[in-house]
């Protein structure tokens, strides 16, 4: 019943959260946004307390319920060593001892990054990210092709029931990771369930510590228990140490796969304190006051989250940003443009988990994750393919982190994210004397003006002259350049973003 | 569907059936065989070989087919290079069946499809006897050569790739811009001498004009130097009989001025661009009621065919089904009655009121310097308003619905890179249009509309297309 309840949750959970990637019309935003926002990390990045307090009350109450039901990384593993077990011998698993130094060292290591602004190593360790990743960058793509062979077919029947969309790699660098996190998880999952949950995952170590004091819990009854040992060998956590009759609670995900092995009623999942054990074998006592040094230690780095959090509101500390996109057709910008809502590249920086969603999200294809060691993997906006469209704000809408604050379409209008820059060797006027408006035409708020050439001649041809004051760099005059391969008009970015 | 008893049904079973929209059209098209003895039927049955209408020419005696074979539309294919090219087996194969069925009379240009339709069409007549068919082709000049040399070269290199040695029917391309434009092209270089010299010497059998653009020129040329035209080449459609587009003039004009000087008329565009065969289901009823076998393009071609001063109907034809429909509709021509000429009226009627851009496909202004897909837009939108599915007003119930046909369909039909924002209005395709429809400005139109039903969605709770 137990195990049931957190399958079907799970399930629910994990597909719901993986349409969020793949679902590029925005409907499953619009009613289950919220589940990227209930992520740990992006919702303390975001200083969403409500949501950080939920999740560790539940924890408290009844455990890790987040590695097995929300977290959408822990679902896809136990999904991969669910396939597995169909290839192997019953019982599979064993009792390990934890890796602690591992698991607190990788936490530590995640803590300091993320107060430190290390970005690159807070997007690869976070798990919710991890998953937003290979969600984005490989399920979606088939996703995509699948809506495209529909679209295919409705199109042979003049249907309008789909469309077809783009399927690109976005960021080749991004995708290989994505792809090598895959492997990694999935190959770990694949043999031995939850290593990776258990030994790297910062969420899992954080959760781990707070789940030691659950409420709710398997336990153990040493009366009933005749060391048959089933119990241990399907738990894919390999935290059962039936031997002494305990279970290391900071590895057990709340599966409840134990409860139903149990042939002799000898484990339950209750709020009965598992002491008869602790008396009976004085080894498990060592364990688990060893176990709660690091907890201490454990319980500083759930501090030192929130600590970080907090710094991060209260610094103006000045960033890099990002650098010179590379790529030929892409101008060089002085500045980066970063999403509308983000403030600026130091916000950015500082909270972005690189989950992909908003690049999964923008349906004007602006957005691609940045191959930059600063900015790894976070969004980067470039006009080459779209522009930002003013009746959109998705990329706020869905930005579980706060990396880019939600926006109102009216904010939108007229929040400049950078200013248009023209020149004039590039222009079509100049190169091939013909008329054109494509930039004046398309600008949103009227910020470019057309002058003669030659002022003398009233038949000359005319140039565009951008007023910076209006212009909100949204990248229309840029995208719609005729000139090629690099633009007459561009946007550069800005270090802040304003209301005009 | 059961086509037996449709002579038996009553009229508003019969508009029921109209109500299943256009399936009934394609479903003529397609073939669903009635069971019927006589061929009265346009879109199915036998296609008869030796009935077809012919015209003669009073000026060479030529027995011309009334349906004229355009060759502006060959298909296309990808060769092993993924480059396009003229799909010459398909063409052998139209152009053989054609000949085969009575049609005698090939209309093509140095410029159309891309500069490949005469070696294609040169190819294709090749095997035929030389007897068994007319050629014409064009002085394709309006943007150059101008010079002589260069105009006699053009001339030359025509008949080098259409394998003839002498022209049967030889055209000054779309003359009627301006007078000046006319002098230019033809006058002040001799090349016109040098065609009347041609025509004596007997190189060029029958020497014309294609008429696009002002009354005023259309007269000038007709009468210039008293030089007696074997033909002249109009658009003439129900449509354009007395409600001419653009700069175009009303045919029944020009039509009236061709039998004053006793110059057969040669038809181009009897569908407009295909648009007087894609009638949707309200527009067509008036037609259906009259004729329910018969298909908006048949009526349109008898249109064109009925008068007596039409030497030739010239449709561009890549299908053989359309190329079959055409052959039934002449074959022979049964000429239009007077309640027919006021069901077409009706059809003109509901045509106008409805805001088709009056683009009939030619192609003359691709390509676009800046990849626009210009025809291919226009069919977009006019399809659109053929099926009343324009998207209207926020308020109407259908308006979400419309839209997103709209804006996908527009996704179907033209490349984004494509689409009328990406137009600049350098104005390069205007002169070219025969039609003269403004084309940057209805780019720009078209763009405003599109931007417009995009924004039209900023609740934020349904997709953005």
């Amino acid at each position: 019943m137990l195990r049931r309840s957190r399958i079907i949750l799970g399930i629910i959970f994990f597909v719901l959260i993986s349409m969020l990637f793949l679902d590029f019309t925005g409907t499953f935003h619009r009613f289950f946004g919220w589940m990227a926002k209930f992520q740990l990390i992006p919702a303390i990045l975001a200083l969403n307390f409500a949501a950080v307090a939920v999740l560790i009350i539940v924890t408290i109450l009844f455990g890790r319920i987040y590695c097995s039901v929300i977290c959408p990384l822990g679902v896809f593993q136990d999904a991969v060593s669910w396939t597995s077990g169909k290839f192997k011998k019953k019982n599979r698993f064993s009792y390990s001892p934890a890796i602690s130094w591992l698991r607190y060292a990788v936490l530590v290591l995640f803590v300091i990054a993320l107060i430190a602004g290390v970005s690159s190593i807070v997007v690869l360790l976070e798990p919710y990210s991890a998953y937003g990743r290979i969600a984005s960058n490989l399920f979606a793509q088939v996703y995509r092709l699948g809506n495209n062979l529909l679209a295919y077919f409705a199109e042979r029947i003049d249907s309008y029931a789909f469309y077809s969309v783009e399927v690109r790699i976005k960021s080749g660098v991004t995708f290989g990771i994505a792809v090598l996190t895959f492997l990694a998880v999935g190959y770990l999952a694949w043999r031995n369930g939850r290593t990776y949950c258990n030994t790297i995952c910062p969420v899992g170590t954080v959760l781990g510590f707070i789940s030691r004091f659950s409420i709710f819990k398997p336990v153990m009854d040493p009366d009933k228990c005749t060391k048959c040992s089933l119990c241990a060998r399907n738990c894919k956590a390999s935290c059962i140490d039936y031997k002494n009759y305990t279970i290391d609670y900071s590895r057990c995900v709340a599966c409840m796969n134990c409860l139903g092995k149990c042939k002799f009623d000898a484990l339950h999942y209750s709020a009965k304190r598992p002491e008869k054990m602790v008396n009976l074998e004085y080894e498990a006592e060592v364990k688990s006051s060893g176990a709660s040094g690091m907890s201490r230690r454990g319980f500083l780095g759930v501090v030192s989250l929130f600590a970080a959090s907090h710094v991060i509101k209260a610094q103006n500390k000045v960033d890099g940003g990002l650098a010179v996109i590379v790529d030929k057709k892409i101008p060089a910008r002085e500045t980066p443009v970063n999403p509308p809502g983000s403030g600026s590249a130091r916000n950015m920086k500082q909270y972005c988990t690189g989950c992909q969603l908003c690049v999964s999200a923008c349906p004007n294809n602006i957005l691609r994750p940045s191959d930059k060691l600063g900015t790894f993997m976070q969004p980067e906006v470039s006009f080459e393919r779209g522009y930002c469209r003013p009746e959109c704000t998705r990329c706020s809408e869905v930005c579980p982190t706060g990396a880019i604050k939600r926006i109102t379409v009216d904010e939108k209008s007229g929040l400049k994210i950078g200013r248009a820059v023209w020149i004039k060797e590039n222009c079509v006027v100049n190169r091939d004397n013909v008329i054109c408006t494509a930039c004046e035409r398309h600008c949103p708020t009227g910020a470019i003006t057309l002058i003669p050439r030659e002022p003398d001649n009233d038949k000359s041809l005319k140039i565009p002259v951008v007023d910076d004051e209006l212009c909100i760099g949204c990248g229309a005059c840029e995208n719609l350049c005729p000139s090629r391969p690099f633009s007459a008009i561009y946007v550069e970015g800005i270090t802040r973003q304003r209301i005009i | 569907m059961e086509n037996k008893n449709k002579k038996n049904i009553s009229r508003r079973d019969f508009l029921k059936v109209l109500g299943t929209g256009t399936v009934i059209s394609a479903a003529a098209l397609t073939g669903c065989k009635p069971v019927r003895q006589t061929n009265t039927n346009s879109a199915t049955g036998e296609v008869p070989t030796d009935k077809m209408t012919y015209r003669t020419n009073p000026h060479s005696g030529d027995k011309v087919s009334l349906l004229g074979y355009g060759c502006m539309r060959w298909p296309l294919r990808k060769n092993s290079n993924g480059d396009e090219e003229i799909d010459q087996d398909t063409v052998n194969e139209l152009v053989d069946y054609a000949i085969a069925h009575g049609v005698n009379y090939f209309d093509t240009a140095p410029v159309y499809v891309r500069g490949w339709s005469e070696a294609a069409t040169g190819i294709a007549l090749a095997r035929h006897p030389r007897e068994k068919f007319f050629i014409a082709t064009k002085a394709s000049n309006p943007r150059g050569p101008y010079d002589l040399q260069g105009c006699i070269a053009m001339y030359h290199k025509s008949m080098s790739e259409l394998q003839v040695d002498y022209i049967d029917y030889y055209l000054l391309h779309s003359v009627g811009n301006s007078i000046e434009e006319f002098h230019r092209r033809f006058v002040d270089n001799g090349f016109l001498d040098f065609l009347i010299k041609e025509r004596s010497e007997g190189r060029i059998r029958n020497l014309g004009w294609s008429f696009h653009g002002i009354a005023e020129c259309f007269d000038y040329v007709l009468a210039y130097n008293d030089i007696q035209w074997d033909f002249c080449q109009i658009q003439l459609n129900y449509q354009d009989w007395k409600n001419a587009t653009g700069r175009n003039v009303n045919a029944e004009y020009l039509y009236a001025e061709l039998v004053k000087k006793n110059v057969p008329a040669i038809i181009m565009e009897p569908l407009l661009g295909g648009r007087l065969s894609r009638l949707n289901s309200f527009t067509q009823a008036p037609l259906r009621q009259l004729r329910p076998d018969d298909t908006p393009a048949s009526w349109a071609f008898r249109y064109a065919g009925t008068p007596e001063h039409v030497l030739t109907v010239l449709s561009g034809m890549v299908y053989m089904e359309h190329l079959q429909e055409n052959i039934r509709t002449y074959s022979p021509l049964v000429p239009l009655t007077e309640p027919e000429y006021d069901a077409l009226e009706k059809v003109t009627e509901m045509m106008l009121a409805a805001d088709f851009i009056p683009c009939t496909e030619c192609q003359y202004c691709m390509p676009c310097p800046y990849g626009i897909d210009i025809p291919g837009i226009f069919t977009h939108y006019n399809r659109v308003i053929n099926e009343q599915r324009m998207p209207e007003d926020k308020t109407d119930p259908g308006y979400r619905k419309a839209r997103r046909q709209f804006l996908i369909g527009y996704d179907r039909s033209v490349p984004k890179l494509r689409q009328a924002n990406h137009c600049i209005g350098c104005g390069i395709c205007k002169p070219e249009c025969p039609q003269r429809i403004p084309i940057p400005d209805q780019m720009e139109q078209i763009d405003k509309f599109a931007e417009s039903l995009r924004l039209g969605n900023n609740n934020r709770t349904t997709e953005q297309l």
